[in-house]
């Protein structure tokens, strides 16, 4: 039994933008897989909920008549895992996603509470840095779409006014086309985890391979919020794809990322990690668009 | 707060029922207090062993951390809902028993709920999708190894085959 | 057909069938694979565990947990807890009877001077951990139970706390109990030959290192709960433990009441493996009903208290001198072992003076010096864990020989045979004798299934970025407590009028399997047809259930198996003295035999044991329920023996190991039920791998609070951190027991760390002294060794 005050639920976006009007301390709850256990924990304990759950207008994917691809915000994990658009266009963030928690999790755990939560370790929030993707936010006086980096302000805070909720995340089409990526997980187990550290790379190769048009790498846990490294995606784009390459490109994460010392991994360890993950995923980044490390 | 309850339909092992639920409930508080359902078990209440898991429309949530009141209209399976009403186990149930995949017991009703999951999509996986599909359910006492057993036996069954080990 | 036998597996029973056909092994029921007693009951969900019994409208007890690490409480301030609508009463330590208590869940001593340390109240002003027991919150719901908890105003007298063994030894170190100035618990030592003079013998070389095992908890998925009330006058406590009989001891001295005022219950259990072979919350429990006139009262830890309010396993420090020959043999040893023993007593020295005592034995050696301390220090009480100090010995002792004979240039395989205890070696104190070959048994039979020889020279050859190792170790283990403790194990057995047995007794099924064996086992004694026509009484109720000790120190197959050997007997005669009045064939020209009364000489059937029943039963003139019950008193110990062979793979630049490969060879005697031991085994080896690699409680250095004391921080192991785990055995028949058995239950989590620990030297030359070897620990080895290098630090 929950300590809940009040709980508010939602059957549509604008019964939720009322509710989130009517109650500005209330917290809303998507999924849940947060914010139940942190009521549970008694950080959150004793406050009122808008519940979100319901509202199947926020599930499912589709593309835009841009051709972007808009992913409903109460699409769980596993849903997006198997997702024929994001298998077609995107399949390093179903992949990414797949390694969230255990199957139980993927199955009511939401990208947009993965998102909203504003922690550095969501698995989804690498991949969806290094495609530039966009939050769509509803609120009374209607849509409002910004970059995803403009979307995490700090630590576990998001940019989402108190009458808005998210309702989608666009992959837009520029982002995905001609492009593959791959994301590494960094844990101390293989299930059940939260990451240590999280990798996310995307290349789009020249027609011939040979050359690595565009290069994007973003991580989680590299500080306090998700972040892309220019200085080494600078070091990739234009370049041949080579060994050469992936350790130029990997040293140079050292200089864009900012890790902690925490109880969960040092910063040394995490800066050691960063490098070799950097190095892995460029090389399998590039493999999947039919490169190859020379 | 003033207690606040809200009447929530849904279908329990095939039955449909009502009742009404304090907001505040689990599903698991739901099933356990409300419908006796004790198979359902409190590991951790939230999210990590798998112990309360459950079919929720056909897919696995631990229900310690899904309220209650989103049960509305949903079809819900407990491992209780598995026995015929003859009092026969499932073949999953039977190949957990006959692999020695049950030691305290605890975690079983999870895992076979995740199987039951599995077994329904009529697919053959490998063993390492299998570790994979299972791995939302913490066990001590058997390191896995007879679960894996008896998921994979019962699975080759269902499409008609023997398991080689 | 009857429900109950559905999940027979048809093919199975045609094997049985076939088999009691066959001559010889007509009336054996043991040996066999047989599926679970409970197995149905647990496969749908029917089986009741605490927490499915509690009562309709038992009210909630939250306790208070201390946030420092070590003070004194000055005040509680309940006001606001108590104004919270539902709350019924708060309690605080101010409020509990003066009265310490021993929590360990050992056999009551009649010599003062070995029984447990008392050294606990149901609550503490003098907190010494962070997690004691400072308050409870009494209230009809949970939320308003909790809300009251929150509510609670505690003000403390803050004092400098210790973590570390070896720190709160030293002088200045804060005093956690008066009576323990230096915060030595205890310290044994073991003396034998002349160490000082050996080590002086030209051209030895020494090995001299430090070992260390972390703090981990039993993490069994049911957490502890129990639940209380007031019966005519005495206390009824539903308690999900291993030891039914000794919590009820336990509570009686906690609340100043006869013993027998108090009923323990045991149903079923989601295991315990140790951490409920104590009294963990029933004395609370039981003392808050008393508090609220005998009402329902419910305690249930949250997982979170598991971890960190219940009771963990010993960290251990192990400093090991080691004198070697270059003949491969062993000079002299000295072994001084540091025991955390956290906050409180529990089981205190028992488990330092076992890991102490597993070197002479393990490794003889003519010279040895050894010292055991257990200290308490600000950490959560340490209690038994599955292994009781062995996985701790086993790690620090089967390190240290690969790293001799690594110092002496010797495979380390060959080291170990030289060296390991050898065929007819006998310790005079427990009696136990080594009757077989059988560590160089086991440990031929895990090197040909894993390939050993070839891999570990190919593995050798492995030097870019992901390197393969193979390793292994070896462990032995008592079977119970004698003759350091009592041994005793009663039951009954009632012949019921289907001719079936009904049995009791006080070794506690806990979900190892007990249950089944007793089975079995009862089934062959008595002479029935099938382990199915034994209805095993799983539930245990300390005012019906003979007096038994409980499930621990992998004792229950063994001792039960003299008790029920014993009343079987008796019940035996009393069937065929019956028989023998309804045929007037002499007693001694019967048998009883697949649950019927046959004559011995050409196995003719007389009469079935149903006949017999009912007609003892109905008869007018001598009416008889046969039923026998006995005691018995066993003064016996064995040997387990056993060992693990482990193959990894390490990925060096993401500090990663992956096992690939694990075998376990175990001898415990004759098997009682091969797939359930095998079963026994792979949940063992699971923790080995847990305790080698990954598990640890991890506490602030600043605050002392712990900080991962939960599922998704504390990393126990998920099905995808496993390879598939082989288990095999040696069945070399134990000669004390009456159906040739030995320990099971704990051996399996003995040698599986060290194993990996040696797999790692062997695939990368690093040998890493203290587990869990994690890719933090990696990290810091591997920088250290030279096998990574980063530039930018």
């Amino acid at each position: 039994m929950y300590d809940m005050k009040a709980l508010y639920e939602a059957e549509s976006v604008e019964d939720a933008i009322r509710l989130r009007v009517e109650h500005p301390e209330a917290q809303i709850i998507a999924g849940g897989s947060d914010v139940l256990v942190q009521m549970r924990e008694g950080k959150r304990a004793g406050k009122e909920l808008i519940s979100i759950y319901m509202i199947d207008a926020l599930r499912g994917v589709s593309l835009d008549e841009e051709e972007n691809l808009r992913i409903g915000s109460l699409t769980s994990f596993s849903h997006i895992t198997r997702d024929p658009l994001i298998r077609k266009y995107c399949n390093v963030l179903g992949e990414a996603v797949d390694q969230v928690g255990s199957p139980q999790i993927r199955n009511i755990g939401t990208i947009g509470g993965n998102t909203c939560n504003g922690v550095t370790s969501a698995d989804s929030a690498s991949t969806l840095h290094a495609y530039e993707a966009i939050i769509e936010l509803t609120g009374k006086n209607g849509i409002r779409r910004l970059p995803i980096r403009d979307f995490y302000i700090r630590a576990g805070q998001v940019d989402i006014a108190p009458d808005e909720i998210q309702t989608a995340i666009l992959i837009p089409k520029d982002s995905y086309e001609n492009t593959w990526g791959h994301y590494i997980k960094y844990g101390l187990r293989n299930a059940m985890e939260i990451a240590t550290l999280g990798c996310s790379v995307n290349v789009r190769l020249s027609a011939d391979k040979k050359t690595i048009e565009r290069c994007r790498i973003a991580y989680g846990v590299a500080g306090p919020v998700p972040m892309r490294c220019p200085s080494a995606e600078e070091t990739a784009n234009g370049a041949a794809p080579t060994k050469e390459l992936a350790e130029r490109f990997s040293s140079a994460v050292i200089d864009d990322i900012t890790p902690r010392d925490s109880w969960r991994a040092s910063k040394a360890f995490r800066q050691h990690i960063a490098v070799e993950m950097a190095k892995r995923a460029l090389s399998r980044a590039v493999e999947l668009a039919g490169g190859e490390m020379k | 707060m003033s207690a606040q309850y809200k009447l929530i339909h849904c279908t329990i092992n095939g039955k449909e029922t009502e009742k009404m639920v304090d907001v505040r409930a689990s599903l698991t508080d739901m099933l356990r207090n409300e419908y006796h359902l004790t198979s359902v078990k409190k590991g951790c209440e939230v999210g990590e062993c798998g112990a309360c898991n459950v079919l929720i429309n056909g897919e696995a949530f631990n229900s310690c951390i899904y309220l209650a009141v989103w049960a509305e209209g949903k079809n819900i399976q407990t491992l209780e809902g598995l026995l015929s009403p003859e009092g026969e186990l499932s073949d999953i149930q039977q190949a957990f028993v006959e692999e020695s995949a049950i030691q305290c017991g605890f975690c079983t009703p999870g895992f076979i709920m995740t199987a039951a999951e599995i077994l329904n999509t009529g697919k053959l996986y490998s063993d390492d999708e299998l570790r994979k599909l299972l791995s939302g359910h913490l066990c001590r006492c058997t390191g896995y190894e007879n679960i894996l057993r008896a998921v994979k036996k019962a699975m080759y069954r269902r499409l008609g085959k023997e398991v080689d080990f | 057909m009857s429900k109950e036998r559905t999940y027979q597996d048809p093919s199975f029973r045609d094997i049985q069938e076939d088999r009691e056909k066959s001559e010889g092994d007509r009336d054996r029921r043991v040996g066999k694979s047989e599926v679970r007693v409970d197995g149905f009951d647990k496969a749908s969900g029917r089986t009741k565990y605490y927490e499915d019994l509690v009562p309709p409208g038992a009210l909630y007890v939250r306790i208070k947990h201390a946030e420092i690490a070590h003070g004194m409480v000055r005040s509680v301030d309940t006001g606001e807890a108590q104004a919270i609508p539902g709350v019924v009463k708060v309690l605080t330590c101010f409020d509990v009877p003066d009265i310490p208590f021993p929590t360990a869940g050992h056999p009551w001593s009649m010599d003062p001077g070995h029984q447990d340390v008392a050294d606990r109240h149901l609550l503490n002003r003098h907190v010494r951990y962070y997690g004691d027991d400072v308050a409870v919150v009494i209230a009809e719901d949970e939320v308003s139970a909790n809300q009251g908890v929150r509510a609670l105003k505690v003000e403390y007298e803050e004092l400098p706390f210790v973590l570390d063994a070896v720190e709160a030894m030293k002088d200045g170190a804060p005093t956690l109990h008066e009576e323990y100035p230096g915060n030595v618990l205890k310290h044994t030592e073991l003396r034998k030959g002349d160490y000082q003079n050996a080590i002086k013998e030209p051209g030895l070389v020494c090995v001299d290192k430090v070992y260390e095992t972390p703090t981990v908890q039993h993490c069994h998925i049911e957490n502890h709960g129990c639940f209380a009330h007031e019966e005519n006058g005495r206390i009824v406590v539903v308690s999900s433990t291993q030891i039914p009989h000794i919590i009820r001891r336990v509570v009686g001295q906690a609340l100043g009441r006869p013993w027998a005022d108090i009923e323990i219950i045991k149903p079923y259990i989601g295991g315990g493996f140790g951490n409920k072979q104590d009294a963990l919350y029933e004395p609370l429990c039981a003392w808050c009903s008393v508090m609220v006139g005998g009402r329902a009262v419910r305690i249930d830890c949250s997982r979170e208290e598991t971890f960190v309010s219940n009771r963990v396993r010993h960290a251990i420090r192990f400093h090991i001198v080691s004198w070697l020959r270059k003949d491969g043999t062993i000079a002299a040893r000295k072994v001084e072992v540091f025991s955390n023993q956290g906050a409180y007593a529990s089981h205190g020295h028992s488990i330092a003076a076992k890991a102490m005592g597993s070197f002479p034995q393990h490794y003889p050696c003519e010279n040895m010096e050894c010292d055991s301390y257990t200290v308490y220090t600000n950490r959560p009480a340490a209690g038994a864990m599955r292994g009781y100090g062995m996985p701790q010995a086993s790690f620090a002792d089967e390190s240290n020989i690969e790293d001799c004979a690594l110092a002496l240039g010797m495979d380390s395989y060959e080291f170990r045979k030289k060296n390991i205890m050898p065929r007819g070696f006998h310790d005079g104190f427990s009696g136990n004798t080594n009757y077989y070959d059988t560590f160089r048994q086991c440990m031929e039979k895990g090197a040909a299934y894993i390939d050993f020889e070839r891999k570990k020279k190919e593995y050798a050859e492995d030097s870019g970025d992901i390197r393969r190792g193979i390793g292994v170790a070896t462990f032995w283990y008592n079977t119970g407590v004698y003759p350091i403790s009592l041994e005793t194990s009663s039951n009954r057995m009632a012949l019921n009028l289907d001719g079936t047995v009904t049995f009791q007794c006080g070794e506690t099924e806990i979900g190892q399997g007990a249950d089944t064996a007793y089975a079995q086992m009862v089934a062959e004694a008595v002479g029935l047809r099938s382990y199915r026509d034994v209805h095993v009484k799983s539930c245990q109720d300390t005012d019906i259930t003979p007096t038994g000790l409980g499930a621990y120190a992998s004792r229950q197959t063994y001792m039960a198996g003299f008790s029920i050997r014993q009343t079987a007997d008796l019940l035996r005669d009393k069937i065929l003295a019956y028989a023998n009045e309804l045929t007037r064939q002499s007693v001694a020209c019967m048998d009883i035999a697949c649950g019927n009364i046959i004559r011995r000489e050409d196995r003719q059937v007389l009469m079935s044991l149903k006949e017999l029943a009912m007609t003892a039963q109905y008869n007018p003139v001598h009416s008889e329920h046969i039923t026998a019950e006995s005691t018995y008193t066993i003064r016996n110990n064995a040997y387990s023996f056993g060992c693990t062979f482990a193959e990894v793979e390490v990925d060096i630049p993401m500090c990663r190991v992956t096992v690939r490969n694990m075998i376990n060879v175990h001898d415990c005697g004759r098997l009682i039920n091969p797939a359930l031991a095998a079963a026994q085994v792979h949940g063992g080896m699971s923790m080995a791998i847990g305790f080698g690699l990954s598990e640890q409680l991890i506490f602030d250095p600043k605050t002392g609070r712990p900080l991962n004391g939960n599922l998704l921080d504390y990393k126990l192991s998920t099905t995808m951190d496993h390879p598939h785990l082989e288990a095999q055995f040696i069945e070399n028949p134990e000669p004390t027991s009456p159906f040739g058995t030995k320990a099971l239950g704990e051996p399996p989590a003995c040698s599986g760390a060290p194993a990996i620990r040696n797999a790692i030297l062997n695939a990368t030359g690093v040998a890493i002294d203290h587990t869990p070897i994690n890719p933090h620990v990696l990290f810091a080895e591997f920088s250290k060794a030279g096998l990574i290098k980063d530039a930018w630090t």
